[in-house]
């Protein structure tokens, strides 16, 4: 029964991994960019809603419906004026420059915020449960899955069933062509990153309410997600829960072990995937 | 109409500034042979620091610029270069100076693996891959209780004083015996930037350099004239990390104190190299040598502003990514086309005389 439960723990993780994966997995699919500063925006998000939360006395929860549109306007800023200068075949360009944002934002949280280690309160909701059979089943835990299960479901319905989406595939395929077609690849771009930067919010959000945050837990949710979208295969949101999942169940079987084990094992089950299915169980783009 | 006879045409590669470079490049070498003669002990470390930094931005320079393989996992080999050095020196009692040789070699055999696994990764995803396992090697080192575990351990005194050549250095000099292991160490670190500076550009200028830049440029291409692109990428990968690890060896062996967080930490032996190099310009040799002096004068001056020094050097990264990508070395070459290590051929016309023409 105790395994049960180490698994159901894992799976529950696995949502929160799926959730820091899911930005990732969208700007990749869209315009073959990695972002290194993607686990330090999470980090920055999470302080954002702090912020809210003591200037205003705001619940995380609404502190986030007033973070998002600012992360999206960030977003697109930042996509518009600095990532789309280095777009394009030389991959050097654009992970240089996310690799020096992810040092900048590191170290002006740490000069804003300093290193002490934050939560943001949830008025109990962080330690309530509940009783499925034999197993206790966190609040939270469960809420992140249900909330990454729903990322990816409204994300795929942007994707297939509206005009945006289809823009997002069109320029995914062919940026040269979609702009015959009267779409602005600079512009579509933008947008794709400022919905990430909503994703990244809502996973600051389960960030910040789960566990303590400082400003240099960044680099290892960007591992984590990383590990989720090469596992999950690249460009399918689907997978990327799935790898998400598979990262959280690795790390909590890892640690029912030895506690010392827990992120170690998580690594490992990464490159396991990456020797039996080096494109992911579900690759999609052809890259 | 004269035909200029074909064999009188020579492919050159050195320039008149790269003969004259290489005369003051020899006077600076003997100088800063001589250095421990006339510097002061703190000048000496500063100048260990730039020289190691220096060798590690040449061998990511080989990697990134060179190669087209852009790793963020570089700790993984300046921190099992170092372990190795503590490894051998404290449990089999090698003397740490030959264990430098050792944590090069023990790099070398880690990049076997690491390459095996960060190849199938194209790209971007290359460079979270080596970042991977670099965590991977750390974690596993943190559980190495013989050798202190999370905590490190540190190098005995009974092993510092044994240290090969020190004696000799202390009567040489008439120093005491901790002078002397900063002096053994700066030499050790001049030598193996020499090497390595050297390995870079005789590679560079030979076929296999050549084949290099093919790839770097085009992978298609240069596959379809017969460059065995794979075998390039797994030669540089392997070099890159022996040298890698023998810096962090011989840099640990100077600290003489060591715990997995420091060994293999991302910001201090990744991050920072990779903005030396950017900043002074990727892709050339004379690049990581202005970066890293630009980076030494930086940190001096910003030294007392904590986080604010590096939010600087970001933001510089940034900048020069952004708006001078051949960063600053590039953009004095490109306007005087000086180069200090030529490794283009160029075609030299023979000298046409006079008499030749009405003739």
């Amino acid at each position: 029964m105790i395994w049960v439960n180490t698994i159901v723990q894992g799976i529950l993780l696995g949502g929160l991994y799926a959730l820091f994966a899911a930005g990732l997995s969208l700007v990749f699919g869209i315009m073959r960019l990695v972002n290194l500063a993607h686990g330090d925006l999470i980090v920055l998000g999470a302080y954002l809603i702090l912020l809210l939360v003591t200037l205003l006395g705001l619940s995380p929860f609404v502190a986030v419906l007033v973070a998002a549109p600012a992360m999206f306007a960030l977003g697109w800023a930042l996509q518009r004026y600095m990532l789309n200068r280095v777009l394009g075949d030389d991959i050097l360009p654009p992970l240089l420059v996310t690799f020096g944002l992810s040092i900048v934002l590191q170290n002006a949280l740490l000069e804003g915020f300093s290193a002490d280690s934050q939560r943001l309160p949830t008025a109990g909701l962080a330690s309530a449960s509940i009783e499925l059979g034999a197993i206790n089943v966190g609040v939270l835990p469960l809420m992140t899955l249900v909330t990454a299960v729903l990322v990816i479901v409204v994300l795929n319905q942007i994707f297939y069933r509206t005009r945006l989406g289809r823009a997002f595939r069109a320029t995914s395929d062919d940026a040269v062509t979609a702009s015959l077609m009267g779409i602005k690849p600079a512009n579509i771009f933008a947008v794709a990153t400022g919905i990430a930067m909503i994703i990244v919010t809502i996973a600051a959000l389960y960030l910040g309410t789960r566990a303590n945050f400082d400003p240099s837990v960044g680099p290892a949710r960007l591992i984590y997600a990383f590990e989720a979208v090469i596992i999950g295969g690249l460009g399918s949101l689907w997978g990327t829960l799935l790898g998400g999942i598979i990262i959280g169940l690795a790390q909590t079987l890892g640690a029912a072990i030895n506690p010392e084990w827990q992120i170690l094992s998580g690594h490992i089950a990464f490159l396991l995937v990456l020797l039996v299915r080096p494109r992911g169980l579900f690759p999609r783009a052809v890259d | 109409m004269t035909l200029i006879n074909a064999s009188s045409h020579r492919v050159e590669i050195a320039t008149s500034a790269s003969r004259l470079a290489a005369i003051a490049g020899f006077v600076i070498v003997v100088l800063l042979f001589a250095a421990p003669a006339f510097v002061s002990r703190r000048l000496l470390q500063d100048l260990f620091f730039i020289l190691t930094m220096l060798g590690l931005a040449q061998c990511w320079n080989l990697l990134a610029g060179y190669g087209g393989l852009v790793s963020i996992g570089q700790q993984a080999f300046v921190g099992i270069g170092a372990y190795a050095l503590f490894g051998t020196s404290i449990l089999l009692g090698v003397n740490p100076v030959p264990a430098i040789l050792i944590g090069g070699v023990v790099a070398a055999l880690l990049a076997i693996p690491t390459a095996f696994f960060a190849f199938r990764l194209a790209g971007a995803y290359f460079a979270i891959g080596t970042w991977v396992i670099a965590e991977i090697v750390r974690l596993l080192v943190a559980q190495w209780k013989m050798l202190g575990g999370g905590t490190g351990t540190s190098l005995p005194n009974s092993i510092r004083r044994e240290f090969w050549f020190t004696e000799t250095i202390q009567d040489l000099f008439g120093v005491r015996a901790a002078a002397s292991r900063d002096i053994l160490a700066y030499w050790l670190a001049l030598i193996l930037v020499l090497s390595v500076i050297g390995g870079i550009y005789w590679l560079l200028r030979s076929r296999r350099g050549l084949a290099l830049s093919a790839v770097r440029d085009n992978l298609q291409a240069a596959r379809s004239v017969g460059v065995d692109a794979l075998r390039m990428r797994w030669f540089v990968f392997i070099s890159a990390a022996f040298g890698t690890g023998m810096i962090g060896a011989l840099i640990y062996m100077q600290k003489a104190r060591i715990s997995p967080d420091a060994a293999f930490s991302v910001q201090d032996w990744t991050a920072y190299v990779i903005f030396i190099v950017v900043i002074g310009g990727i892709g050339t040799i004379e690049g990581p040598i202005i970066g890293v002096l630009v980076f030494f004068i930086l940190q001096a001056l910003l030294a007392d502003f904590g986080s604010w020094y590096l939010m600087i050097l970001g933001v510089i990264g940034i900048a020069v990514m952004l708006f001078a990508p051949r960063g600053l070395w590039g953009l004095f070459s490109d306007r005087t086309g000086i180069q200090l290590f030529p490794i283009r051929r160029r075609l030299v016309r023979p000298m046409i005389s006079n008499d030749k023409r009405e003739g």
